[in-house]
């Protein structure tokens, strides 16, 4: 693939674009707004308001459109986006992973459409499934116990943080007020355990970028409720020292709590319950291959040790005793002895734990443990095809290059004119100018081709092309600054503005 | 890409020869050597399950979702199951929307950046608030995050939140566990025949309070009547006045921006999604004020390169990606996907539609409550209230009973006390209402 050159066809790319009056796709509200009056005595179809005018408000104004304008709205707006179905996503930390068909199919079932109040006894297919889903999440996890309620990654390390906290308060241990994380963790860990009303003990990196059992052992005292730690770590690097790291936190009486985002290297080859953590997280959206949607909705499914398990959220599923022999089990909700109560309205989100559960029913042993293999082959094949340093390994799923003398989020911008996403960008910081990168295991070998063409592409550019782009993209660079300056959040802020 | 697909996963593409060539490439011998996982923590990949044909997880998924009884639903209480036109499905499904994730690089992203703008927007008319995020995950943890922001922006040293009575168990204990972190308290004010006691609450409310929690429609299916006295009183008690509602309620009950809310929390995925087993779209609207304060995302118009109107992921220094333990919140993954389908909803619909749909389940709900009070046994609705969409009625039989005996008979209703039954029209057509009335006589005859 040396040979291929930006310009040759089949890495140029021009995204769609519709522009009308000067401006991209109008919005709804520039096609029409309309006022409906409400009450006043006006008539309606079927009458008068029914509701006295004092419980009502006196008009709504929105857009009112046909079914074929909407249509065509929101084909448009579909087409000025880039999915993993249009081209490579390797959105480091992200696992943007193709997201099989079928599963939207499986979601779409009218036997899945129930409310969550029925009864226990009408809806045990919604209840089987979630018990199967319970267990199978408790196998890959090396975990004992597993609640489905947790909406999201970010609210399952919520449901760690507040488990662990019950944990020590019903051990007399209330007096733990600190958590430990990693310098380099994601985000969501430090503002979770603050969310949690924990002080957060920011944790440096050894110089091959993975935790300083020296700084640990610092960091741990008698005021440990646990250490946060993702693994492989976000530079993609195994915690070797994981034993003892586990070792040190549970002699400090602390947890140890694993964030589930990277999972996808580790499939099958191990689990964080075989590694000591007490309690862990799986990010279903990433690993499951269930879809993104632009931002959510994910799940973040916890799982814990059997210790720990009288304090996860209620209800749970499980199954009861037989009643006849040969008969087909029941299942059943119960609300675990010393459960921290709920951290969702009601079940969480169900659809996407519905298509997690038939990924994992589809891929099953060899599938989930060629997923990580693939994965793992996938990244070390990238970054030996790409011009820019990888200076920390050996990685797994996802590595980090360095953009080195140029910016990292112009390299991102660039890349887009090649037809690619780029990496994730200027984090973790222990690289210089970060390009988080994770092909995850769809990727083929001709497809890895061309996503190290643009990344070379890019790096061969000087900073004037990479400050222009991208122009090959529905809008160009956009203004960041003014956007957050002079916020317009709506339609009604920019007709206020005009 | 000739030659024979070599691995275990139906999704990961890579032959034989691939394999051998990026083997080659990274100077591996073997996939296993790739990975620098210690022995003592290894494991064999035996999870012990199986692996099926696309056609047999169907299969599979089917067969376990059989299980699940089909009756008509009569129910609400916070999950409605409206008609989801077919426009949603076949447009939220295009591949771009389902595939992408959140917009870092907004300039490929313009198409659902501009979806979350126009629901943000929905949102700014429906609340009459000027601040909308682009999703929480649903109403509960909203309402949570309404109480940390409560707890951020108000400076006395007061640390009571009020919520209803009658407040949802799952709500209030979601509520629970957001504060867990602060010294903020959550207790209860009283509720009079289904909606807020005044005199209770005045009598609750005092400057230690620094939020006061109401819902309309309440959890019963009541209208509030005295909404503007709760802002008032908030406001006196320099309390934050966070409101709970959705998209079609706002559509015809009063704008919450009139009767003093600070905050509208709230399930907007009554539009959007069908049933879902509780799934939702967590709504959150406030006052500009508080703009540097929201959690969760934000969508904002700016210009691109080119000087035409361009959006974007805006003010993300509120966010845990960048402000870390000192973020306004910890949410990352969103309902952005839900919020789109919201969207599509609402704009099917349009404004009359909205209105139409409310004020039809208003009625449709007095009717049907009318029809109910008939039967020798039963008195609805037992609030003399107006009501959305649903009610509670009193059964002389204990009601347990009688909601086990209209299951066998293909109808769901809701159990709320010891001879109290909530019913909800919401998505249900009314010939099923018509038979729900004869199964409801054949059960108390």
């Amino acid at each position: 693939m040396s040979d291929e050159r930006p310009d040759d066809p089949q890495v140029r790319y021009d995204q769609a674009r519709y522009v009308e009056n000067g401006e991209y796709e109008p919005l709804l509200s520039e096609k029409d707004l309309t006022r409906v009056e409400i009450g006043g005595g006006e008539e309606t179809a079927d009458g008068e308001s029914p509701l006295p005018d004092d419980l009502t408000r006196d008009s709504l104004e929105l857009p009112e459109l046909s079914e074929p304008e909407l249509a065509r709205h929101y084909t448009r707006l579909s087409q000025m986006i880039y999915g993993i179905d249009s081209g490579p996503y390797p959105l480091g930390s992200c696992t943007m992973k193709y997201n099989p068909k079928f599963t939207e199919d499986v979601a779409a079932l009218p036997s899945a459409a129930v409310h969550p109040d029925r009864s226990e006894g009408s809806v045990q297919g919604n209840l089987e499934l979630l018990y199967r889903l319970q267990d199978y999440l408790g196998r890959i996890g090396g975990m004992d116990a597993v609640t489905l309620q947790p909406p999201a990654g970010a609210a399952g390390e919520f449901v760690g943080i507040r488990v662990a906290a019950a944990y020590h308060e019903h051990n007399g241990e209330g007096h733990r007020d600190e958590v430990i994380v990693p310098e380099s963790a994601h985000g969501t860990n430090f503002a979770t355990a603050a969310l949690g009303g924990y002080d957060v003990v920011s944790l440096p990196s050894d110089d091959e970028g993975r935790v300083d059992l020296e700084a640990l052992e610092a960091a741990l005292s008698e005021n440990t409720a646990a250490l946060m730690l993702t693994n492989p770590n976000t530079l993609g690097l195994f915690e070797r020292d994981i034993t003892e790291i586990a070792e040190l936190v549970h002699d400090a009486g602390g947890l140890l709590y694993y964030d589930g985002a990277n999972l996808n290297a580790l499939l099958g080859r191990a689990r964080p319950g075989d590694m000591g953590f007490d309690v862990m997280h799986y990010n279903v959206h990433k690993t499951f291959a269930t879809p993104h949607g632009g931002g959510g909705p994910g799940a973040g499914p916890v799982g814990v040790v059997d210790d720990l398990a009288p304090f996860l959220p209620a209800p749970r599923v499980r199954q009861r005793e037989a009643e006849s022999a040969g008969g087909e089990p029941r299942y059943e909700r119960f609300e675990p002895d010393h459960t921290i109560g709920k951290v969702h309205g009601f079940y969480g989100n169900w659809l996407v734990l519905l298509k997690a559960f038939a990924y994992i029913a589809r891929l099953g042993d060899e599938g989930l443990a060629d997923a990580s293999a693939s994965a793992v082959l996938n990244a070390n094949y990238l970054a030996e095809r790409i011009e820019y340093d990888v200076p920390y390994g050996p990685f797994h799923h996802e590595f980090v290059a360095s953009a080195g003398e140029q910016d990292a989020a112009d390299v991102a911008k660039r890349m887009l004119d090649y037809g690619v996403h780029p990496p994730t960008t200027k984090w973790p910081e222990i690289v210089p100018e970060a390009l988080m990168t994770e092909p995850t295991e769809v990727e083929s070998k001709a497809t890895l081709d061309r996503l190290a063409a643009a990344f070379n592409a890019v790096a061969g550019e000087d900073d004037a092309t990479l400050e222009a782009a991208p122009e090959r993209t529905t809008a160009r660079r956009i203004d960041q600054t003014s956007a957050a300056r002079s916020p317009r959040l709506s339609w009604q802020a920019l007709a206020d503005e005009s | 890409m000739h030659g024979s697909h070599a691995t275990g996963s139906p999704y990961a593409p890579h032959t034989e020869e691939d394999r051998t060539a990026m083997l080659e490439a990274v100077g591996a011998d073997s996939v296993e050597d790739l990975f620098d996982v210690p022995a003592e923590v290894a494991f064999d990949g035996r999870f012990d399950i199986d692996a099926r044909s696309e056609r047999e997880t169907r299969r599979l998924v089917r067969s376990l979702l059989a299980r699940n009884d089909e009756v008509t639903e009569l129910l609400g209480r916070g999950h409605y199951g409206y008609y989801v036109p077919s426009l949603v499905d076949h447009l939220a499904d295009r591949s771009e929307f389902l595939t992408s994730y959140t917009q870092y690089q907004p300039e490929v992203s313009q198409g659902f950046l501009q979806a979350l703008f126009e629901y943000q927007s929905l949102l700014v008319e429906l609340t009459g608030l000027p601040v909308a995020n682009c999703s929480m995950y649903d109403a509960a943890t909203a309402l949570g995050e309404a109480a940390t922001l409560a707890d951020r922006i108000r400076d006395t040293t007061g640390h009571r939140v009020l919520v209803p009575e009658l407040l949802r168990e799952e709500r209030r204990s979601t509520l629970e566990n957001y504060v867990a972190g602060t010294d903020l308290v959550v207790e209860s004010y009283p509720v009079e025949d289904g909606t807020v006691d005044l005199a209770g609450l005045e009598a609750a409310a005092d400057e230690e309070v620094v939020m006061i929690y109401a819902e309309n429609p309440t959890v019963r299916g009541t209208i509030e009547e005295r909404l503007e006295a709760v802002g008032d009183l908030a406001e006196s008690n320099d309390a934050l006045f966070v409101l709970g509602s959705d998209p079609i309620a706002l559509s015809l009950l009063e704008r919450p921006a009139d009767v003093g809310a600070d905050v509208v929390i709230g399930d907007a995925s009554v539009l959007g999604l069908p049933t879902s087993y509780g799934m939702g779209l967590g709504l959150f609207a406030t006052r500009e004020d508080y703009l540097r304060q929201v959690p969760g995302r934000l969508v904002g118009a700016s210009e691109d390169a080119t000087d035409r109107r361009a959006y974007t992921l805006t003010l993300q220094t509120r966010e845990q990606h960048i402000r870390r333990e000192r973020a306004t919140s910890n949410i990352c993954t969103n309902q952005a996907w839900v919020a789109l389908r919201t969207a599509m909803h609402a704009a099917v619909l349009g404004p009359s539609g909205m209105v139409d749909l409310a004020e039809r389940d208003v009625r449709r709900a007095r009717d049907l409550a009318a029809q109910l009070d008939e039967i020798v046994g039963v008195k609805a609705p037992v609030h003399d209230r107006h009501h959305l969409r649903e009610f509670v009625a009193r059964v002389d039989q204990p009601a347990r009973a009688v909601a086990d005996d209209l299951e066998k008979r293909g109808f769901a209703v809701h159990v709320v006390g010891d001879h109290e039954i909530q019913v909800c029209v919401a998505g249900v057509p009314d010939e099923r209402l018509d038979r729900f009335v004869a199964a409801l006589e054949g059960v108390i005859r």
